[in-house]
């Protein structure tokens, strides 16, 4: 097996995440992207890991995975405040900072 | 050697193919269906490298908490479960330059840093053993600054989604 196999798999996964949060409109859409962005980072340091024979990588795989589920739990609070605020969760709606 | 990568190719077809679709889908629920195909992918990816315990971890925490966490989102924030509201913003044309700008900039430097390097296969396995070891020596620092994140974001999350 290449190296190269499971990073270019991840750089694919990041980049539709990328996609996923600039093209979405749905809050909770945009959350799930982040999502795939991270697990895209976290199969770059399992790899590596393997690849130079320490455990840190998975070590740090797992410190991702939960700042993650932190991440999730705070976004998706949030998201739940804004729609019952303004009864919607269309990011394009929220443009009060506009230039 | 063959059985691993011919392993690879089924599971990252599946992947990418679930991430794909999860960005273009005009249902939400049907993007969380695949946002579990893709998390219990990678998962299997995760075996695939003999990385034990995070495939574990990933079964549990994501396929089991995080989408369990999504789909309340979904039910509560009474997102339009079918094609009622077009999903995907005016600015989709940028998005998809950004995006495949940024692949391809990733996928050109790892091709010409890496090239065909071949993964360690014969480097030494961790168990759950070893991880957890590692995590309780020399990251028990972090470790603990991560449990305080996680106390802060549970709180947070509470004062945030209450009703006063």
């Amino acid at each position: 097996m290449l190296l190269n196999q499971f990073l270019i798999l991840g750089a694919v996964l990041f980049s539709v995440g990328v996609y996923g949060v600039l093209a979405r409109r749905n809050g909770v859409m945009v959350l799930m992207s982040i999502e795939l962005m991270l697990n895209a980072v976290n199969i770059n340091l399992v790899v590596f890991g393997v690849q130079h024979g320490v455990v840190s990588g998975q070590v740090f795989a797992l410190f991702v995975i939960a700042v993650a589920a932190a991440e999730v739990g705070v976004g998706l609070a949030i998201v739940l405040l804004l729609y019952r605020n303004r009864t919607s969760i269309d990011v394009e709606d929220f443009d009060l900072m506009r230039g | 050697m063959v059985a691993q990568n011919i392993f690879f190719g089924i599971i990252s077809a599946i992947v990418v193919i679930s991430a794909v679709r999860m960005v273009t889908t005009r249902n939400i629920v049907h993007a969380a269906l695949y946002l579990v195909a893709v998390l219990a992918g990678l998962g299997a990816l995760y075996v695939l490298l003999t990385a034990e315990f995070i495939a574990t971890t990933q079964v549990l925490v994501y396929i089991g908490a995080v989408m369990v966490l999504f789909l309340f989102g979904i039910m509560l924030t009474k997102a339009p479960l079918g094609n009622v509201m077009e999903m995907t913003g005016k600015q989709w044309p940028i998005a998809i330059v950004v995006a495949a700008l940024l692949g391809g900039v990733t996928i050109y430097s790892l091709l010409n840093r890496f090239g065909s390097d071949r993964l360690v296969t014969d480097g030494p396995i961790y168990r759950t053993a070893d991880v957890s070891d590692e995590v309780f020596s020399t990251y028990i620092v972090p470790f603990e600054a991560v449990s305080v994140l996680l106390l802060a974001a549970l709180i947070g999350a509470i004062v945030l989604a209450r009703k006063d």
